[in-house]
């Protein structure tokens, strides 16, 4: 019996049409969503500073993600810290890739999706709180940040704060700057925090 | 990797959607395939995080999927007007050239009995050994393989295409034309 020959006309003669299965991964994706074990939802989407990945639990939006940081690498954290229980399935995502494209398009200065701060704690989720307090087109210093922290001679924390910032873009952790008035790293690279400097400083 | 390693479900989804909407096509056709196929995988995702992480993910699926596939055989048989039980021989293939090779494979092999289509799917589909469908089926692994050569002698007979099937002995080692 010739097992490669068979399995081969086999596995032609059963499979689907085009497209259908990415018909019966959105199925999926509802029902699971349905019965409530959908833990992480996640969507990619384009934009001036590269893809971002997008990823929300049913609290909120829990991941924002540069391609640099390796998408697949972020997910398998999602798996590891939150749940294996995650698919990709836009719908979940709609209003804060709606709100990201006003953003990208200069009309919109801040964001009011719910957001899911577990993958935050203590002193770094206390500086990532108060981040949206530096308004649209304006920087702070990371010693300004520390001290809206409470705690004014923590501005190395303040640097390891924003470096792991898990909801860059939304928590805008690119208006923290160096005192010198330096642009000080980024965790999605220099160019993108420059490009969205650039973006609040012109709307 | 973390503490579980698990890979994300999506993953799961990716590397097997095809594998098991093929066995489902095979073993219930393609008119209750995409509802064992979405029960199965909606059944797997609850589960999921509970898997052990040295488990066989596809034979897992198979399994799963084999008992979805009973599931909605019931269901469709309360809803449906009871027909008499398929032959368990089937007639050639009547003086028909206008299908495709692989459509003729697929309607030669819906109409094997049960035992027979599930060997042949979980074997040659999936790629599971006969102990792993031996332990979906029922029975023993001999059982499983002497089942799947069952049908596969019936395919010869009746499916055009199995003339290009040549070569190999069978089982036994005798040699099959």
């Amino acid at each position: 019996m010739n097992t490669d020959d068979l399995s081969r006309d086999l596995t032609r003669a059963f499979t689907d049409p085009p497209g259908h299965l990415s018909r019966l991964h959105d199925r999926l994706a509802a029902a699971a969503q349905q019965n409530g074990i959908l833990d992480v939802a996640y969507h990619i989407v384009d934009s001036p500073v590269g893809p971002l990945l997008l990823a929300a639990t049913e609290q909120g939006l829990i991941r924002v993600a540069y391609a640099s940081e390796d998408h697949d690498a972020v997910l398998q954290a999602l798996a590891d810290r939150v749940s294996p229980r995650i698919l990709n399935a836009p719908g979940r995502l709609h209003t804060t890739a709606r709100e990201l494209d006003e953003y990208f398009a200069g009309r919109r200065r801040s964001f009011d999706v719910p957001l899911d701060w577990r993958l935050s704690a203590g002193f770094r989720r206390t500086v990532l709180s108060h981040l949206p307090e530096i308004s649209y087109g304006h920087t702070a210093s990371y010693a300004a940040v520390a001290q809206l922290a409470g705690s004014p001679r923590a501005v190395r924390a303040v640097g390891t704060a924003c470096a792991t910032n898990p909801l860059p873009v939304i928590v805008p952790c690119h208006r923290v700057v160096r005192a010198d008035g330096g642009m000080g790293g980024y965790l999605g690279g220099i160019e993108a925090k420059r490009t969205l400097l650039t973006l609040e400083a012109a709307a | 990797m973390g503490m579980t390693g698990k890979q994300p479900f999506e993953a799961i989804v990716s590397a097997h959607a095809g594998t098991v909407v093929r066995v489902c096509r095979a073993v219930l056709g393609p008119a209750d395939a995409d509802d064992a196929w979405s029960e199965t995988f909606l059944s797997a995702m609850k589960a999921y995080p509970g898997l052990p992480a040295d488990a066989n993910v596809e034979a897992w699926l198979v399994t799963i999927a084999h008992r979805k596939a009973i599931d909605v055989t019931r269901a469709a048989a309360r809803r449906a007007i009871p027909v008499a039980e398929p032959p368990d021989t089937i007639t050639e293939p009547s003086g028909r050239h206008d299908l495709d090779v692989g459509d003729d494979l697929a309607e030669v092999l819906a109409r094997l009995p049960a035992k027979q289509k599930q060997a042949i799917a979980y074997h040659y589909l999936a790629g599971l050994p006969y102990a792993g469908v031996a332990a979906i089926i029922g029975g023993s692994t001999d059982a499983a393989r002497r089942a799947a050569a069952d049908g596969i002698a019936t395919l010869r007979r009746s499916y055009t295409g199995a003339a290009a099937w040549k070569g190999e002995p069978d089982e036994h080692g005798r040699s099959v034309s």
